[in-house]
């Protein structure tokens, strides 16, 4: 492999040694790969988008550790490899193709893979605000779908506020009558765990610690989840605990308009009623976060996103 | 022999799109597309204070969600008749431009690539058609390895936008009167090292593949011209005039019509409903605009709109900026760098309306973008004020024009007792992807694809090229949806 830097016995070597699969070793090497197989633990995924605009999808690529190469294409863990088998955006399959993998991966994977959900459910009508490919000349609904996949799925994890909650999509006057996944599989008395992994986007590291956390040690104990269904090592803190302009409260310095310094409970800052580390955390890659960009906080991790928090941008 | 293909999902776009085919001794002679999902944001949007709107409307969509921030932004500046002052409207541009050159990235590679380059034999990269792939196999991996790198790439760009926005996707800081974003000199120097890996991205990688993906596909020159009338509100505002048509703007507001080039007025668009879900009325503007649902309609295929300038088709984006800008000729870097393409790959400038062309112009403008950006990013002022602060009319209209990474979006409000009385946005793929229109003329995709070679209805991968090359954004788009299959004697794509 002279293209690759190091010669095939380097590679094999090397590949067995620590028991890795390096980028696309399956496409150039599909031997090593199969020996290596045995001693990795594989996961079939389908990440289906509902009612949904993507964001989620692209918050999480982009995670920096592990990077995204290593989740979609790799190892997300040492020992642990995800297979993307179904992701509309991401797949090279179009049409019947596409939607047959995600058929066939779930038939095959009874009890084995991973659903995630991105975007909310919509309900009303049987489901006919949101179709995915076409059966016999029947359009099937996203409703229908997640009756399809849900009940045989190791875990779902919800990514984002409208999976998790309805979000945006399950705004008033809701006209699509969108739901969360947890609702709809309570309402088809489908039993399967589900995780939430809220915000609006999910933040990468969020969906990342969740994943892990299922493929480490398993489901997460009742103990370590919120009555919301949240992982609490994210969820347990409210933005204003933590907040960076708590000396500005003390001081009674508020901001007024746009762009002043201050604490930014007067144009809206929903920290007071939102829980997440962003504070610590920050966002993309941590280069900044809504505070600290000196915009008020939206609250977009709660089930009340975005109608308990409106007006955004006046106090609640 | 008439054979029906359906591709539904078509896949590695933002959202739920199915496009439908009528081939005809292997080429295309009748197209349709459609959306499939619908989520109803105008009767969301009723009745919330106007402010949420900027919050709101990035929702459409998560791979473009700045474009709505500073177009919703602007039509609230409109409405509210304010001006943000020069950070604000600089600093907006950079988190906009941030964010053209992380989708165009995420296009080439993560979305359109693989419909050219042959990726590894496990998914996501299978299963897929089995297209011509050309490229020889060490630059087909070469090709692979660099939707690798430009997996980081796009990350650096959203970091760069994030340094002033806040986050990405949905950022905070855009706001109406300008940003909330404080300036400071370790953001200034974190965005001009990260701009600066980005630019070398651009022009060492991404502008080279995109030309070696072109040299061997150069048929594609010639594929998928569509409608040949380009419309573009432009973007990236250089001076303060309040009057939207009359200001300075990076990307030129323009139409071209039968290769010749006019002034936009906006009070041309209209939105025909014949072919859509809509009991409202047809053929209004977007500011009079209505969306009654109305799914059972005979003559309705799709909830997107068709949204047409004096009575015509137009398509917008990339290529629509780029044969403005080489027609108008203001910005010489950018005419010279389309011109050094089409000699490279030996083609005329009437081979930009192509799949090919589309590809280039979203290219060559990431980079005259990323390039005066470094320019941009150094005339922030520190000690300056990012906004203005904002009055609150108990009644006004506004709109804001201006062009996302895929091409010209508009949001038009009125504003009643404080609240949103009425709110439409005419998006990039609602031009792009839009249906017949009151007069039967079909939209721009469903132009291009008429023609298009279609040798074997299992693979119809010269359809999935086409309508890619457009980068179809339907979450923006419908705000949509088709509920009920109705077609009959489907030939169905396996």
């Amino acid at each position: 492999m002279p293209d690759h830097g190091f010669s095939r016995r380097e590679f094999l070597q090397w590949a067995v040694a620590i028991g890795a699969v390096t980028e696309f070793s399956e496409a150039f090497l599909p031997k090593v790969a199969a020996a290596i197989q045995a001693a990795v633990k594989e996961y079939p995924l389908i990440w289906m988008q509902a009612s949904a605009c993507s964001g989620c999808s692209v918050s999480v690529i982009n995670t920096i550790h592990p990077s995204i190469k290593n989740v979609i294409l790799d190892q997300i863990l040492p020992g642990h490899q995800l297979f993307l088998d179904y992701h509309s955006t991401l797949m090279a399959a179009s049409g019947k193709l596409s939607t047959d993998a995600a058929l066939e991966t779930a038939r095959k994977n009874k009890g084995k893979y991973i659903l995630i959900v991105e975007g909310a459910i919509p309900t009303q009508g049987s489901g006919i605000y949101g179709t995915l490919g076409e059966e016999d000349g029947r359009q099937v609904t996203l409703l229908e779908w997640v009756r399809r996949l849900a009940p045989d799925a190791l875990a779902i994890l919800t990514v984002g506020t409208c999976a998790a909650y309805g979000g945006i999509a399950a705004a008033r006057p809701n006209p699509s009558g969108a739901k969360g996944v947890s609702e709809v599989l309570r309402m088809n008395n489908i039993a399967t765990p589900v995780v939430n992994i809220p915000g609006c986007p999910c933040h990468p590291d969020w969906f990342i610690g969740t994943v892990a956390r299922v493929l480490l040690y398993g489901l997460p104990k009742p103990s370590e989840v919120d009555g919301d269904g949240r992982l609490k090592i994210y969820f347990a803190k409210s933005i204003h605990n933590r907040c960076i302009n708590r000396d500005y409260m003390d001081e009674g310095v508020f901001s007024i308009n746009f762009g002043e310094p201050g604490c930014l409970l007067e144009i809206g800052c929903k920290g007071p009623f939102t829980c997440g580390d962003c504070p610590v955390r920050q966002w993309n890659s941590g280069v900044n976060w809504c505070i600290s960009a000196n915009a008020p906080c939206m609250g977009c991790t709660e089930p009340g996103f975005p109608d308990a928090h409106s007006p955004l941008y006046q106090r609640r | 022999m008439r054979t029906r293909v359906m591709v539904d999902p078509l896949t590695r776009i933002e959202g739920h799109l199915r496009v439908e085919t009528i081939v005809e001794d292997g080429t295309v002679v009748e197209a349709r597309c459609g959306g499939t999902l619908y989520r109803g944001f105008e009767q969301i949007l009723e009745g919330r204070n106007p402010l949420d709107a900027v919050q709101l409307t990035q929702r459409f969509c998560g791979v473009c969600p700045t474009a709505h921030a500073v177009a919703s932004s602007q039509c609230l500046d409109n409405a509210l008749g304010i001006m943000p002052p020069d950070n604000g409207r600089i600093i907006r541009n950079l988190i906009q431009g941030a964010n053209y050159i992380q989708s165009h990235v995420l296009h080439f590679y993560h979305l359109a690539a693989l419909d050219f380059v042959r990726g590894p034999d496990f998914p996501p990269f299978v299963p897929r058609y089995e297209a011509d792939y050309r490229l020889p196999k060490a630059t087909s991996d070469e090709i692979v390895k660099h939707y690798v790198q430009a997996l980081h790439i796009r990350v650096k760009a959203h970091e760069m936008s994030a340094v002033f926005s806040g986050k990405m996707p949905h950022c905070a800081s855009v706001v109406p009167g300008g940003v909330t974003v404080t300036p400071t000199v370790d953001k200034v120097t974190t965005f001009i090292w990260r701009l600066k890996e980005l630019r070398e991205f651009i022009d060492n990688v991404y502008l080279p593949d995109v030309l070696t993906v072109a040299e061997v596909y150069r048929d594609y020159g010639e594929i998928g011209a569509g409608c040949k009338n380009l419309l573009s509100y432009g973007a990236f505002d250089l001076n303060n005039e309040p009057a939207v048509t009359k200001r300075k703007r990076f990307f030129t507001m323009a139409c071209v019509r039968n290769g010749k080039l006019e002034p936009l007025d906006p009070a041309k668009i209209t939105e025909d409903v014949k072919s859509s879900w809509y009991r409202s009325a047809s053929h209004l503007h977007p500011s009079k605009g209505e969306t009654v649902p109305d799914p059972d309609k005979a003559s309705g295929y799709t909830w997107l709109k068709a949204p047409r300038y004096a009575g015509t088709v137009y398509e917008v984006g990339p290529m629509a900026r780029g044969m403005i800008a080489h027609t108008v000729g203001a910005d010489p870097v950018h005419v010279k760098a389309i011109d050094e393409a089409l000699t490279h790959l030996r083609l005329k400038p009437e081979n930009l309306y192509s799949v090919l062309g589309r590809h280039l112009c979203r290219a060559i403008e990431t980079k005259v973008l990323a390039d005066v950006m470094a320019e941009w990013v150094l005339q922030i002022k520190l000690d300056q004020p990012v906004a203005q602060p904002l009055p609150m009319p108990d009644n006004a209209d506004g709109f804001g024009l201006w062009d996302a990474s895929r091409g010209a979006l508009g949001h038009w409000i009125s504003i009643g007792n404080k609240k949103i009385d009425r709110y439409q946005a005419v998006v990039p793929t609602t031009w792009n992807a839009s249906p017949h229109d009151d007069k039967g003329q079909p939209g721009p995709i469903e132009q291009a694809l008429v023609g298009a070679p279609v040798k074997d209805p299992v693979n119809p991968f010269s359809v999935a090229r086409i309508v890619r090359s457009f980068d179809p954004c339907i979450a923006c788009a419908i705000h949509l949806l088709t509920p009920k299959g109705k077609l009959l004697n489907r030939f169905r794509v396996v």
